[in-house]
C-alpha cells in the first residue's frame, strides 16, 4: 500500500459546492404541493393547558389544519430516550405536542398546516391556548430539594442517581480512605453553565407521506437512529420510513436527537396526506432545540504534601432540563470515566444526580460529559498547585502516567492504549515561551501593571470513537457502536463508498476518498463517498462522539480489503496463477515474479461481464463490512493560554494560545487543524462567552444572538497548534478521534489562565463565562475582603 | 422569521414621500436601512400596515460641506459616515463612532439618520451627535422645522420625530483641528455597546482648552458628561488631570442594568472609558 493520501492536507471535495451556495440543505428541497408548518410553543415554563382554541387559526386564509396535542394524543407516542442509566430511572411521558401541560418555555402546543410558511405563522398567531400557570423549579440546587416539582406527577424532580466507585468496581481503593488521609485536601464546586450548540443551518425537516414509503428529509446528525426511532415511537414500520440527510450545516450533538418537530411534521404530513415542510427560526432554535452541560460539580481531591494526589471525589448534579431526550441521561455519564483524566490516582468516586427542571431539556454537545468532567480535574490541580505552592506543570507532570507506563488501566476501568504527555507538552512549552511569559507575569505584577497576565495550563485526554458496543450495553445503552460501510467498484473502474457515518460538515467524503484511494491505489478524484440516505447506506450509526474516522473509517478499510480479496480470485483466474502468488499493490494484482499484472479497473469490468469468471464466483465487486470496536480511542494534549486581565474593566483578551494534540496518525491534517479551530473557539465560548439565562419565571433571555454570544472570528486568536503522533492500538490505522478535543481542553485552559492573572489580588473563582463584569466584580470583592497577597 | 403582510411604497423625493406618510395614516413606518426596523418586524413586536421606503430618495444621501458644518443626508450609510474625507476632516468622532457600529454588511446597509430616528440606548452614533451639538432637520406637513440635538432624544427608543415627519438631514458643526475618540465597550467585536464614550478635546499649549464628552447606554438617552467637560476646561494636558477629571463622569446618568452588567459597573465604566477616551482624543 503506498500512502500518497494518508497524510496529505487535501482542501475538502465538499467545500466548493458548500460555500458557492450549491448546497442543497433541508429547507432548499421543494416539493409539489408541499405544506408549511409553523409551531405554537408555549410562552410558560410550566403550566397547565386548560384550552386551546384554533377555530380562528383554522379559518385563517391559506390554512389547512391546525394539530392540537389532543389531535394526535393516540398517534404521537412518546419521544424516546435510549439510555436508562439505571433500571428505576424515572422519566415522564414526552409527547411532541403537549396535551396538558408545558414544562418548559417553548414547548409545542399547537402546529399550524398551511399553503405557505407565511400563512402559517399569521395563523400561528391566532389560536388562544389558555394556561394555567404553575410553579416552576429552574436551579439545580432548588431541583435537588424536591420543594417545587417539574413534572408533580413524577412525585420527584431526581431521575436517577448512578455511582462509581473505585473500592467496589476493583479498580482502585476507596475514596473515603483516601479523603481521611489527605495531607491536602481541595474542596470546590464548580458550575458548568447551561450552554445552546448554535450550529448554523437551523432545523429543518420535509416529509413526503406520498407513494410506499414516507420519506423524511431532516437537518439531522443521525438519519439511521432517527429513522428506528421515529418508526417506534409513532408505531410505523421501519421498512415504510426512508430518511435522508441532504446537506446538514453543523450539529455539535445538537442535531443527534429525535425531535419533537420531527415527529409533528410527519404527523402533518400523513394528516394532510401531503409533503409538508418545517423550518424553525433562530429563536426558536435557541429556545427549544436541546441545551447542553448546565452540572453542578461538587468536588473533594485528597494529595500528599509533594503533590501527589490520592483520591478524587465526584458530587454531580446534572440538568436534564424538562424531559429526556435520546441521550440526556446519559451524558454525565460519558464524563465519568474521565474525571481521572491522565493522572494515575489510586481511589475514585463518582455520584450523579439526574434532576428535571422547567428549561429545555439538555443532551449531547460537543464534548458530551468529557468538558465537563476535565474542566474540573484541570481546574483542581491547578488549585493544588497554588495550595502547595508549586508550579501547575509540575503538579501534573508529578501525577501523569508516563509514556512508558501504557497500557494502563485507570482508577475508572478504562485502558489507556498509547499517549505520550511528555512530548507532547514538551512541545507546547516550547512554542509557548513558557518561562519569558512568567517572567513577563512577575513584572507586571510587581510594577501593578493595571493590565495582569495569567497562564493558563490544560492537558486532556478523552474516550472517544463511541463506542465498543459490550461497553454500551454494560452501561445500559439501547444501541450498539459497531460501524458499516460498503465499497463498490465500477465496471469502469470507480469506487463508490458507502458509509453509515453521515457527516455534517466534517469532511466525511474527503477523507474517506484518500483512506479508500491509498488502499485501493486508485486516484483520489475516481472515489465517491455516498452517505446520509437510509436507502442508499442502509446500515449506520452516524456521526457523533469523535467516532467516525476510527470506526467508521476501518469499516471502510475493511470493506476495501475485502474488495481485495474477492477481485485476488478473478486477478489469479484471468492470469492463469494460483492465488498464493498474487500480490496487491498500486492498483494492479501481480504474480509474483513475473512481469505480469491486471489493474483493478480491468478485473472490475471482468466481473460486470461475467464472461469468464471462476465456476461459483458471484459477479460482482462490491463488499460489506461493519466494524465493532474493542476499546475506545484516547487522544490526549496539552494546551497553555495566555491570558491578559485588565483590571480596571474586567475584560479578558486571549494573549496567545498553544495546543499541542496527539490525535495519533492523521488522515488530513487540514480537517484536522479546521477540528482544533473550531473546537477551540467552542471551548472559549464556554470559558468566556456563551451562557443560556432564563429570568425567574423560566423564560430564555438569550433568546437570539444579540444576547447568546457566539464569538467570531475577530474575537478569537491566532491559535498556535502543533501536534505530536503518537498512534493508537486499538485500530489498524493508528487514529484517534479529533472532533472534540479543543473543545474538552481549551475551557479549563483559558479558565485557568483568568485565575492565574487575578489570583494574588486575592480572586478565587470565577464563574463561566468570564465576563468582564464578573471578572470586575470578582475583583472588587477581593479588594473589599482585604485581598490576599 | 416572517414578518405580517403589509403595503409598500418607495417614493422617489421628499415631497412624493410625505405626500404618502399623510394619506396612509398612523400605521406607518419609514424602512432605512432596515437594520432595526426589519428584525423588529420579523419578530412581529412591529407589524406596520405600510412600509415606506426612503432607499430611492437621492437627495436624502451623502454628505455635504456646509460652511461651519457638514450637511449628512439621513440616507447616509455607516460605512460612508465612516470612509468619507470631509467628515475625516472635521469630524472624526463622528466616523469613528461610525466605524465601530456592528460589521461591515451592517454599517452597508444601515444609515446614519435611521440609527438616530431609531434612538437605541446603545446605538453609537447618537452621543457622537449629542457631544457635537448638532441640529436635526426635519420635513413634514407643516414644512421643515429643525432640533437641536440635546431636545431630538427624548428617551428610550424615543426621538423629537413626529408622526407624518421624516428626518432628512442631520447638520453637524465642524470641530476641525479637535482630537477626537469613541471609546466602545463590548464583549465580542459586533456587539452593542456595553457602555460607550464619545470624546473631542481642543488642545491649546499644553491645556485642554475645550472638551465634549458624550456617553452611550449610560441612560435611556445618550447624555453628556456635564461635569467631566467643567472639570477639563483649562486643565493642564496630564494623565492625573483627565483621570481627577473623568471620575465625575457618571454623575448624573442613570444606566441600566442587564446581562452584560448592572449599574454600579456601567458607572464604574463609563469612568474608565472617559479617562481613555479623553486621553486617546488628547493624543497622550
Ligand atoms: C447585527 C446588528 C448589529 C448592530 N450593532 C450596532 C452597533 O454596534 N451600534 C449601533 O449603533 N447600531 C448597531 N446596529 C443598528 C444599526 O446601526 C442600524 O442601522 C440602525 O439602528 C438603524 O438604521 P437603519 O438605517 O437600518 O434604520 P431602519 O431599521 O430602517 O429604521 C430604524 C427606525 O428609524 C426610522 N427611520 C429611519 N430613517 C428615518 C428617517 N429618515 N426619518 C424618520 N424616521 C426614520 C424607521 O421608521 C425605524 O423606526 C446593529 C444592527 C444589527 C442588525
Amino acid at each position: 500500500m503506498t500512502t500518497a493520501e494518508v497524510g496529505r492536507a487535501r482542501p475538502r471535495k465538499e467545500d466548493a459546492h458548500l460555500i458557492t451556495g450549491r448546497s442543497r440543505y433541508t429547507d432548499n428541497i421543494t416539493l409539489p404541493g408541499m405544506l408549511h408548518l409553523a409551531m405554537v410553543r408555549s410562552p410558560f415554563a410550566h403550566a397547565r393547558i386548560t384550552s386551546v382554541d384554533a377555530s380562528a387559526a383554522k379559518s385563517s386564509p391559506g390554512v389547512v389544519a391546525v394539530l392540537t396535542g389532543a389531535d394526535v394524543a393516540d398517534q404521537q407516542g412518546s419521544l424516546p430516550n435510549a439510555w436508562p442509566i439505571t433500571p428505576d430511572q424515572k422519566a415522564p411521558a414526552h409527547p411532541a405536542i403537549a396535551v396538558d401541560t408545558v414544562a418548559f418555555a417553548g414547548e409545542v402546543v399547537a402546529c399550524i398546516i398551511a399553503r405557505s410558511a407565511a400563512a402559517a405563522r399569521d395563523a400561528a398567531e391566532l389560536v388562544d391556548v389558555s394556561y394555567e400557570e404553575l410553579p416552576v423549579v429552574l436551579d439545580l440546587e432548588e431541583a435537588v430539594k424536591d420543594e417545587v416539582l417539574a413534572h408533580p406527577d413524577l412525585g420527584t424532580n431526581k431521575s436517577a442517581t448512578w455511582i462509581f466507585d473505585s473500592g467496589e468496581a476493583g479498580t482502585g481503593k476507596p475514596v473515603s480512605e483516601a479523603l481521611a488521609a489527605a495531607e491536602v485536601l481541595i474542596e470546590r464546586t464548580f458550575y458548568q453553565q447551561r450552554l445552546i450548540p448554535s450550529f448554523m443551518e437551523p432545523r429543518s425537516t420535509v416529509v413526503d407521506p406520498t407513494g410506499e414509503q414516507i420519506t423524511v428529509w431532516s437537518a439531522t446528525q443521525v438519519p439511521h437512529i432517527l429513522r428506528l426511532m421515529l418508526a417506534l415511537t409513532l408505531g410505523i414500520p421501519e421498512s415504510k420510513m426512508r430518511v435522508i440527510a441532504p446537506d446538514v450545516g453543523g450539529g455539535f450533538g445538537g442535531k443527534l436527537q429525535v425531535t419533537p418537530e420531527e415527529a409533528i411534521t410527519v404527523l402533518a404530513a400523513r394528516h394532510t396526506g401531503k409533503p409538508c415542510k418545517y423550518t424553525e427560526t433562530r429563536s426558536e432554535s435557541l429556545m427549544a432545540a436541546h441545551h447542553g452541560r448546565a452540572q453542578v460539580q461538587k468536588l473533594k481531591l485528597s494529595a500528599t504534601k509533594d503533590g501527589i494526589v490520592t483520591g478524587l471525589d465526584v458530587h454531580l448534579l446534572a440538568d436534564m432540563g424538562a424531559y429526556l431526550g435520546l441521550v440526556t441521561s446519559g451524558i454525565p455519564i460519558l464524563g465519568a470515566f474521565m474525571y481521572n483524566s491522565i493522572y494515575k490516582f489510586p481511589a475514585y468516586r463518582f455520584e450523579c444526580t439526574n434532576l428535571f427542571t422547567n428549561k429545555a431539556w439538555t443532551d449531547a454537545y460537543r464534548g458530551a460529559g468529557r468538558p465537563e468532567a476535565t474542566f474540573a480535574i484541570e481546574r483542581l490541580m491547578d488549585e493544588l498547585a497554588v495550595e502547595l505552592d508549586m508550579d501547575p506543570l509540575e503538579v501534573r507532570e508529578k501525577n501523569w502516567i508516563k509514556h512508558e507506563e501504557f497500557p494502563f488501566t485507570t482508577v475508572a476501568g478504562l485502558e489507556y492504549d498509547s499517549g505520550n504527555y511528555e512530548a507532547a507538552t514538551a512541545k507546547a512549552l516550547e512554542l509557548f515561551g513558557y518561562d519569558a511569559l512568567r517572567a513577563e507575569q512577575v513584572r507586571r505584577r510587581e510594577s501593578n501593571d493595571p493590565v495582569q497576565l495569567g497562564i493558563g495550563i490544560s492537558t486532556f485526554t478523552e474516550m472517544c470513537g463511541l463506542a465498543p458496543s459490550r461497553v454500551l450495553g454494560a452501561l445500559n445503552y439501547a444501541a450498539g457502536g459497531w460501524e458499516h460501510a460498503q465499497v463498490r467498484v465500477l465496471p469502469t473502474g470507480n469506487i463508490e463508498v458507502v458509509t453509515g457515518s453521515s457527516a455534517h460538515g466534517q469532511g466525511h467524503e474527503t477523507a474517506w476518498s484518500q483512506l479508500v484511494a491509498d488502499r485501493l491505489g486508485v486516484p483520489f478524484e475516481n472515489v465517491e463517498v455516498l452517505h446520509g440516505d437510509t436507502q442508499i447506506s442502509q446500515r449506520g450509526l452516524d456521526t457523533y462522539g469523535s467516532r467516525s474516522l476510527t470506526v467508521g473509517g476501518m469499516a471502510v478499510l475493511a470493506a476495501a480489503d475485502k474488495v481485495i480479496e474477492k477481485a485476488k480470485v478473478v486477478a489469479a483466474h484471468m492470469m492463469e496463477a494460483s492465488e498464493e502468488d498474487i500480490e496487491f499493490t498500486d492498483g494492479k494484482f501481480r504474480v509474483k515474479g513475473t512481469e505480469q499484472s491486471t489493474a483493478l479497473g480491468e478485473i472490475a469490468f471482468a466481473i460486470f461481464s461475467a464472461h469468464n469468471l471462476p465456476d461459483g464466483f458471484e459477479p460482482n465487486l462490491d463488499s460489506d463490512a461493519t466494524f465493532d470496536p474493542q476499546n475506545f480511542s484516547f487522544p490526549h494534549g496539552t494546551h497553555l493560554a495566555a491570558m491578559e486581565v485588565d483590571t480596571e474593566t474586567g475584560q479578558v483578551t486571549i494573549r496567545k494560545y498553544v495546543c499541542v494534540d496527539d490525535v495519533g496518525v492523521v488522515v488530513n491534517p487540514l480537517i484536522v487543524e479546521g477540528q482544533v479551530h473550531g473546537g477551540l473557539a467552542q471551548g472559549i465560548a464556554q470559558a468566556l462567552y456563551e451562557e443560556a439565562v432564563h429570568d425567574d419565571a423560566g423564560t430564555l433571555v438569550t433568546g437570539s444572538f444579540v444576547d447568546y454570544l457566539v464569538p467570531g472570528a475577530p474575537d478569537l486568536p491566532h491559535f498556535t497548534t502543533a501536534r505530536t503522533e503518537t498512534p493508537s492500538t486499538t485500530n489498524q490505522l493508528g487514529a484517534k478521534g479529533v472532533g472534540e478535543a479543543g473543545t474538552i481542553a481549551s475551557t479549563p485552559a483559558i479558565v485557568n489562565g483568568v485565575l492565574d492573572a487575578v489570583r494574588h489580588l486575592g480572586v478565587k473563582d470565577i464563574r463561566m463565562p468570564c465576563t468582564p463584569s464578573r471578572v470586575w466584580a470578582a475583583l472588587e470583592e477581593a479588594k473589599m475582603t482585604g485581598g490576599v497577597q | 422569521m416572517i414578518p405580517s403582510a403589509f403595503d409598500y411604497a418607495a417614493p422617489a423625493t421628499v415631497a412624493e414621500a410625505l405626500s404618502v406618510l399623510a394619506d396612509a395614516g398612523d400605521d406607518v413606518k419609514l424602512l432605512a436601512g432596515g437594520q432595526s426596523l426589519i428584525p423588529v418586524m420579523k419578530l412581529r413586536l412591529a407589524d406596520p400596515a405600510m412600509v415606506v421606503d426612503l432607499g430611492r430618495i437621492g437627495e436624502l444621501s451623502g454628505v455635504r460641506d456646509d460652511g461651519d458644518a457638514l450637511l449628512i443626508g439621513a440616507m447616509t450609510t455607516h460605512h460612508q459616515v465612516a470612509t468619507d474625507p470631509l467628515v475625516a476632516a472635521h469630524l472624526p468622532l463622528l466616523a469613528k463612532a461610525a466605524a465601530t457600529v456592528a460589521d461591515p454588511q451592517v454599517r452597508h446597509r444601515g444609515t446614519f439618520g435611521g440609527a438616530l430616528v431609531h434612538a437605541d440606548p446603545a446605538g453609537d452614533l447618537p452621543a457622537a451627535v449629542l457631544a457635537a451639538d448638532a441640529t436635526f432637520i426635519l420635513a413634514g406637513p407643516g414644512g421643515e422645522r429643525r432640533v437641536e440635538a440635546a431636545d431630538f432624544f427624548q428617551g428610550y427608543f424615543t426621538t423629537a420625530v413626529a408622526e407624518g415627519e421624516i428626518l432628512t438631514h442631520i447638520r453637524v458643526p465642524k470641530y476641525t483641528g479637535w482630537g477626537a475618540h469613541y471609546e466602545k465597550f463590548t464583549r465580542v467585536a459586533q456587539q452593542w455597546s456595553i457602555v460607550a464614550v464619545a470624546a473631542m478635546v481642543r488642545v491649546e499649549d499644553g491645556t485642554i482648552a475645550e472638551a465634549r464628552i458624550g456617553l452611550t447606554n449610560m441612560g435611556s438617552t445618550p447624555l453628556r458628561a456635564a461635569a467631566v467637560e467643567q472639570a477639563l476646561a483649562g486643565t493642564p494636558l496630564t494623565r492625573e488631570a483627565i483621570a481627577a477629571a473623568s471620575a465625575h463622569a457618571a454623575e448624573g446618568t442613570d444606566p441600566a442594568s442587564d446581562l452584560n452588567g448592572d449599574a454600579s459597573y456601567r458607572r464604574h465604566l463609563a469612568e474608565v472609558l472617559t479617562r481613555r477616551a479623553v486621553i486617546a482624543a488628547a493624543g497622550l
